[in-house]
């Protein structure tokens, strides 16, 4: 069966296809050359004048797990003005800054994404974050094990075991895990936490083991780009939130010794310590940094102004935020000798300088860097604000003019610190593509997503152009999934299941006996019972497992 | 299909997860011989009453009459379209039984509580005031140097000293002998608090309602303040400054306490008196707290329904959204404000705890075994997931789910 998109101007930026009127033709759930002239097409949508670009992907958001189950938990007063009720077609359930399962996927799809990847899968809660993954509808779905702060790791660091047998382990959590890549949070700094250190500078060691979170990244790297792990290692870095942290930053990527590394919500460790308040943006100089190393990639973790939570695996740093905790309530875990969770939820205010310099230098971060590539659109929802606000970000990013509109209301000491007044660049339909499709594509290793050529999955969406951006990308006309219409005009017209992205990498099989030894010995559940299966994850109807190729 | 691991006739199984507390060790090696389970290793009297005891013969049956299942489910369905405001509770069910409990209550416009549904809200109004610091079963195991037991022995889950207080083994320099073990509460047996070594853990014996009062005590002079009577609560003042002088100089102090054991009025209180010296303790050095519990599928049941509906447990969906309130919707008031007008019970876990017996009609979807003294409108016998049939279960921890 074909179905024609007839007529559209499209972005692809895999093919360099800038604005370009196209017809699209999709063929069971693939998108597909045209068809002969003697083929019959079943369906044609006339896309005259529409956009269309391929399903946008989230490469770093918190929608699945332990710590967003707490959050949930923790916060009813965060789901009370967004209720959400059934309707025939679709479930009941929640919204926000911790929405439920549900309302999760029909809001995403509802806003034209595709795929969703939570970024913070800790290997002891990873049948958890599956199991709520497969209670997200409609979107694809994928997650990175955490590794960096747990005892089995940091034991084989203090044991200088050789790199080949970190390869081996971090290989063996990805399949265990139905991983699809690997992030390190604080690296080593959550273990740190748990012998009572309370801040780990880059070099700094860790007081048992005598390990420093530069050898956790070293090693990590290199296992990353040993397995042949498409996306590169998924750095949370040292030093979140605290003035100062740019220079540790720059440090990290300079760490990176040329090898391919990805710095997520950057915007959180982009802080100088200049000026009255000791608290400065250090958006050029982070800038400049990931525009001279082009073997770096980074997310923004734009912050905007509102209620909401912020729920990280750094517990070492959310806890020394919880200070800040608003309203006056907090969660903090250390988890399985394996990892850890903070959960503190939060309010971002315009008139405060910290919130509206912070808001800045997001800003910032997204228009000084160069190559749309390498820059991804989030906000580390929920962290720096709701996913539901990211057609907002995207008005900010496109629309001058809006951009200053606001900076003129936001606190003026923060304002005038920052150096947004003076850019002038507004990110084009083409960057947006890029930076919400293509660039996540690649950055994962999805060779059919994220673009429009013959081959690729055909998840597609469909917008009416309009000069106010956020409108236009709050509710798209058309949304594909697989070839299928899942929404028409902004609402859910069919709902059905996403896939889970995994990898296979291969490793050394002989790493089990250790870990089965170590499990035995110091773990509370056995190594056959912490792998999960692929039948936990595709049974009952849930989406099947992709599993992408290795480099 | 999931692996149905003890439904493997004939074969010795190796690490069985068992579902019958909320430890979900994970450790049992199991016989099926011809159909007949038998636990070869690493068992308690709750695994062995669970997967060992032979379950008779039982039927559907509809009003007390043998049925088939189809008539039973046809019933259950004319039950259910009948009713205007159903009440699902027991929810004694793994992770797929409370996936499909969610889409029922979604589509009926049921409430949804748990047979421990008082025992969960203890908890759950704390994380929701005041929130907590806590740790999982490795992290006791392998850090903890002080444990203090609040109102429970935990011989409820024997399991628990085996595996994390006394294991022979722990990475770091946990020296069994420097393991610190205090017991606070009311007729509490700490005979499984004697170190192998035959160390006698401290005691002080008070009422449950005055743990509160001891743990706010200790609080004060951990904070400096001079308590200004000789006793607290009974215990002398000086034993408590002791003990606040151990619980400053612990490397990894740990808080235990299981809600259910804490069965009196206002226990959140005492809760949070727990979480509270847990946080000032954490400005000095590292304290967690760690909640007992999640029998009966009470941690699963909680957690299914927070990412389903984004609320815990003792929801509403009688007007086509969640509503949640965790003291209006329990199973006791919503019988006794007659605010439900069907009931369907669910227990495959515990054959112990019987349904409520309600003046509406009743479904009743438990084991074979249970002994009920009424005739509901249905009774359907189930399968019990880890012994049946496979599914998922969340350990007490609510961190670590294994496989059954």
């Amino acid at each position: 069966m074909y179905i024609k998109l007839k007529n559209g101007v499209v972005y692809d930026p895999v093919h360099g296809i800038n604005g370009e009127k196209r017809d699209i033709y999709i063929r069971d759930g693939l998108i597909t050359r045209k068809p002969s002239s003697n083929i019959r097409i079943n369906q044609t949508y006339d896309m005259k004048d529409k956009i269309i670009m391929s399903g946008a992907i989230d490469i770093h958001t918190h929608i699945g797990g332990g710590k967003v189950n707490i959050a949930r938990m923790m916060l009813p007063e965060d789901h009370e003005n967004d209720l959400v009720s059934k309707t025939p077609l679709t479930r009941s359930g929640c919204g926000n800054a911790a929405p439920s399962t549900l309302t999760t996927g029909y809001r995403y799809a509802e806003m034209g994404y595709t795929a969703c990847f939570e970024p913070a899968m800790l290997p002891t809660n990873a049948r958890q974050a599956h199991m709520e993954m497969a209670d997200i509808p409609i979107v694809d779905k994928g997650a990175y094990a955490v590794l960096g702060s747990d005892d089995f790791l940091l034991r084989m660091l203090a044991k200088k075991n050789d790199q080949a047998a970190i390869s081996d382990y971090v290989g063996w959590i990805i399949n265990a895990t139905q991983a699809l890549g690997i992030k390190v949070v604080n690296p080593g700094g959550i273990n740190a936490f748990k012998f009572n250190q309370r801040k780990l500078e880059l070099d700094e060691l860790n007081k048992h083991y005598g390990v420093s979170p530069r050898d956790i990244l070293k090693a990590l790297t290199r296992a990353v780009t040993e397995l042949g792990i498409p996306h590169p290692l998924h750095v949370h870095g040292c030093n979140l939130g605290v003035p100062g942290n740019l220079k540790t930053t720059i440090d990290t990527i300079n760490a990176a010794e040329g090898m391919r590394m990805h710095l997520t919500h950057i915007q959180f460790h982009s802080y100088g310590t200049e000026g009255d308040r000791k608290f400065s943006s250090g958006s050029g100089e982070i800038a400049e940094a990931v525009n001279k190393n082009p073997n770096i990639s980074i997310d923004v973790g734009q912050i905007l102004f509102g209620q909401t939570v912020t729920a990280s695996g750094d517990s070492m740093l959310q806890y020394a935020g919880h200070w800040h905790a608003h309203p006056k309530k907090w969660v903090v875990m250390d988890i399985e000798c394996d990892a850890g969770c903070g959960v503190v939820p939060f309010k971002y205010r315009d008139e405060s300088f910290v919130n509206a310099l912070q808001w800045c230098i997001g800003l910032e971060i997204f228009l000084l860097i160069d190559d749309p590539w390498r820059v991804f659109l989030t906000t580390d929802h929920p962290n720096g604000a709701p996913f539901t606000s990211y057609p907002h970000l995207i008005r900010l990013l496109m629309d001058r003019s809006f951009r200053n509109d606001i900076l003129s209301t936001i606190n003026k000491d923060a304002a005038a610190h920052s150096i947004l007044s003076t850019i002038d660049r507004e990110y084009s339909l083409y960057d947006i593509a890029t930076m919400t499709r293509a660039g996540p594509a690649k950055s994962l290793g999805l060779k059919n997503r994220g673009h429009l050529g013959s081959g690729a999955i055909a998840d597609i969406t469909v917008y009416s152009n309009n000069k106010n951006k956020e409108k236009m990308f709050s509710k798209p006309d058309y949304v594909f999934k697989d070839g299928e219409l899942v929404v028409r005009k902004g609402k859910v017209t069919k709902v059905k299941n996403g896939v889970t992205h995994t990898l296979r990498p291969e490793f050394d099989k002989s790493i089990e006996k250790t870990l089965n030894s170590y499990f035995e010995k110091y773990q509370t559940v056995s190594l056959e019972n912490f792998k999960i299966d692929d039948d936990e994850i595709v049974e009952h109807g849930n989406g099947k497992i992709v599993i992408q190729p290795c480099m | 299909m999931l692996k149905k691991k003890t439904k493997i006739v004939d074969k010795i199984i190796n690490n069985v997860a068992c579902p019958f507390c909320g430890l979900l060790c994970d450790d049992l090696v199991i016989q099926n011989k011809k159909e007949t389970l038998k636990i070869l290793k690493n068992h308690c009297p709750k695994a062995i009453s669970g997967f060992e005891k032979q379950v008779p013969e039982s039927f559907p049956k509809i009003a007390g009459k043998k049925s088939t299942l189809e008539d039973a489910i046809d019933k259950i369905f004319l039950v259910l379209k009948k009713s205007n405001s159903p009440l699902i509770t027991g929810l004694g069910t793994d992770v797929n039984g409370m996936r499909a409990v969610m889409h029922l209550a979604d589509k009926t416009g049921a409430v949804l509580d748990h047979m421990h549904g008082d025992a969960l809200t203890r908890n759950t109004l704390v994380l929701q005031d005041l929130g907590w610091i806590m740790t999982t079963m490795s992290e006791i195991k392998n850090r903890a140097d002080l444990i203090i037991f609040a109102g429970t022995d935990a011989t409820k889950y024997q399991r628990f000293y085996e595996r994390v207080i006394w294991n022979k083994q722990s990475m770091f320099t946990r020296q069994k002998n420097k393991l610190k073990l205090v017991y606070i509460g009311e007729k509490l047996n700490a005979k499984l608090g004697i170190s192998p070594t035959g160390k006698k853990p401290n005691i002080l014996n008070c009422k449950t309602e005055e743990i509160g009062e001891i743990i706010s005590s200790l609080h004060a002079i951990i904070t400096g303040a001079k308590i200004d009577v000789d006793n607290v609560a009974g215990i002398k003042t000086k034993k408590l400054e002791v003990l606040a002088e151990q619980m400053k100089s612990a490397k990894y102090g740990v808080i235990i306490w299981s809600p259910a054991d804490l069965d009196m009025p206002h226990a959140e209180l005492t809760i949070q008196s727990f979480c509270e010296v847990v946080k000032y303790l954490t400005r000095i050095t590292r304290f967690a707290g760690f909640s007992l519990g999640g029998d009966d599928g009470s941690t699963t049941s909680s957690n299914v329904c927070a990412w389903q509906s984004g609320y815990p447990l003792r929801v509403n969906f009688n007007k086509g959204y969640p509503d949640y309130s965790p003291h209006h919707y329990s199973t006791y008031n919503v019988l006794k404000n007659k605010e439900v007008d069907a009931l369907m019970w669910i227990s495959s876990f515990s054959a112990a705890i019987k349904p409520p017996r309600a003046s509406i009609p009743s479904i009743i979807l438990a084991k074979p075994d249970i002994k009920l003294n009424f005739n509901p409108d249905v009774f359907i016998p189930i399968a019990t997931p880890g012994v049946d049939h496979s599914g998922q279960l969340f350990r007490t921890d609510s961190v670590v789910s294994l496989p059954l």
